[in-house]
């Protein structure tokens, strides 16, 4: 099992690079699609079937036919010549992060012993215990979505609604009020 | 060559295809939101989907094809139904006296787990959010995918405001 884990995970990670470094535009955003539908099958092999359906609707079904259909074909790939200072920069602190997070994954629990294992009186102990009982839910996923953490959803709720009004704001094509003369008809790009 | 997904569609076998799938995408879509207390899913995976399907008829038929059967008024109207379902099933539980905001008023029986009717206020709440996502991802779309181009001079569904 961790064996094919891992070669998904060095996949992913293969087409991760693809997507930064190819200077096509379509082979860059399926490769995002590739790197989301690994993600996806991983979840999946570790036991979240609800992440992975978020994963494969989210990253790859609605970003990649998003970022396909709306940008433009006539798009610039952004391929130049990289400041030499500004990559010796990011290279130090890609290296120092590294070497802080190095210390930081040696007090990390072995892969695959969640908190509930080491943590008795983890939330999620309870949330599994007594989660179809108080809630009549067998998903627990759900049941913590929209039962124990419902504020959180009705917070999520509420910003996407706020994104979207935004997007609809700014991307009207028609003004509500005209910007003066006589052409209350004419369009706003 | 497709050309831009705002004006025309991608010809014929495409949208042929699209109008075979529609439906199928739209139930699974549905199914999701609807048994999202039982399995794996839930409003947003299900609203995804939902809204992908209209994504595809829209891709794949034109901007007026995927108008047609949801133009950006049902749209906005659906997502802003959406969370106020949410918000007033969320004050239900105030009204109580020893209620609380977000409380799961509805009780469920042992006899009624593992059904479709079971959970309380969840499926509701789920179906609130399937709605508002679906309808909000769809109107986002096609927001994005017509930036630039003209509005059809004819389109009563073209004003957003």
């Amino acid at each position: 099992m961790i064996e094919v884990i891992a070669i998904l995970i060095l996949l992913a990670i293969a087409a991760a690079i693809i997507v930064v470094e190819t200077t096509n535009l379509l082979f860059s955003v399926i490769s995002v699609g590739a790197v989301g539908f690994l993600l996806a099958i991983i979840f999946l092999l570790l036991g979240a079937p609800d992440v992975a359906i978020v994963q494969i609707g989210v990253e790859v079904i609605s970003l990649v036919i998003l970022v396909r259909a709306t940008m433009g074909r006539d798009v610039e790939p952004a391929v130049g010549r990289r400041d030499f200072v500004g990559m010796v920069v990011a290279v130090t602190l890609v290296v120092a992060i590294g070497l802080f997070g190095m210390q930081i994954f040696a007090d990390f629990p072995e892969f695959g012993s969640s908190v509930m294992e080491r943590v008795a009186q983890a939330p999620s102990n309870t949330y599994l215990r007594e989660g179809l009982a108080s809630t009549g839910t067998p998903n627990t996923v759900t049941a913590v979505l929209l039962d124990y953490r419902a504020y959180d959803t009705l917070g999520e709720v509420t910003v996407l609604f706020c994104a979207v009004m935004g997007v609809l704001a700014i991307l009207r094509r028609k003004a509500r009020v005209p910007l003066g003369g006589d052409d209350a008809t004419e369009d706003r790009k | 060559m497709n050309g831009n997904p705002s004006n025309n569609g991608m010809g014929e076998i495409v949208e042929t295809v699209a109008r075979w799938l529609r439906g199928f995408i739209l139930v699974y879509g549905i199914s999701v939101v609807l048994y999202g207390h039982l399995s794996p899913g839930g409003g947003f995976e299900g609203g995804v989907v939902i809204a992908c399907g209209f994504i595809l008829l829209t891709l794949a038929g034109g901007e007026q094809q995927g108008q047609r059967f949801f133009s950006r008024r049902m749209a906005l109207g659906f997502g802003s139904a959406g969370l106020l379902i949410f918000l007033v099933l969320a004050l239900i539980g105030m009204g109580r006296a020893d209620g609380a905001f977000l409380q799961n008023v509805i009780g469920t029986s042992d006899q009624a787990w593992f059904t479709l009717f079971s959970g309380g206020l969840i499926p509701l709440l789920n179906i609130g959010i399937g709605l508002l996502v679906a309808s909000l991802l769809f109107l986002v779309f096609t927001l994005l995918a017509t930036v630039g181009t003209a509005p059809e001079k004819e389109d009563p569904e073209g004003d957003d405001s």
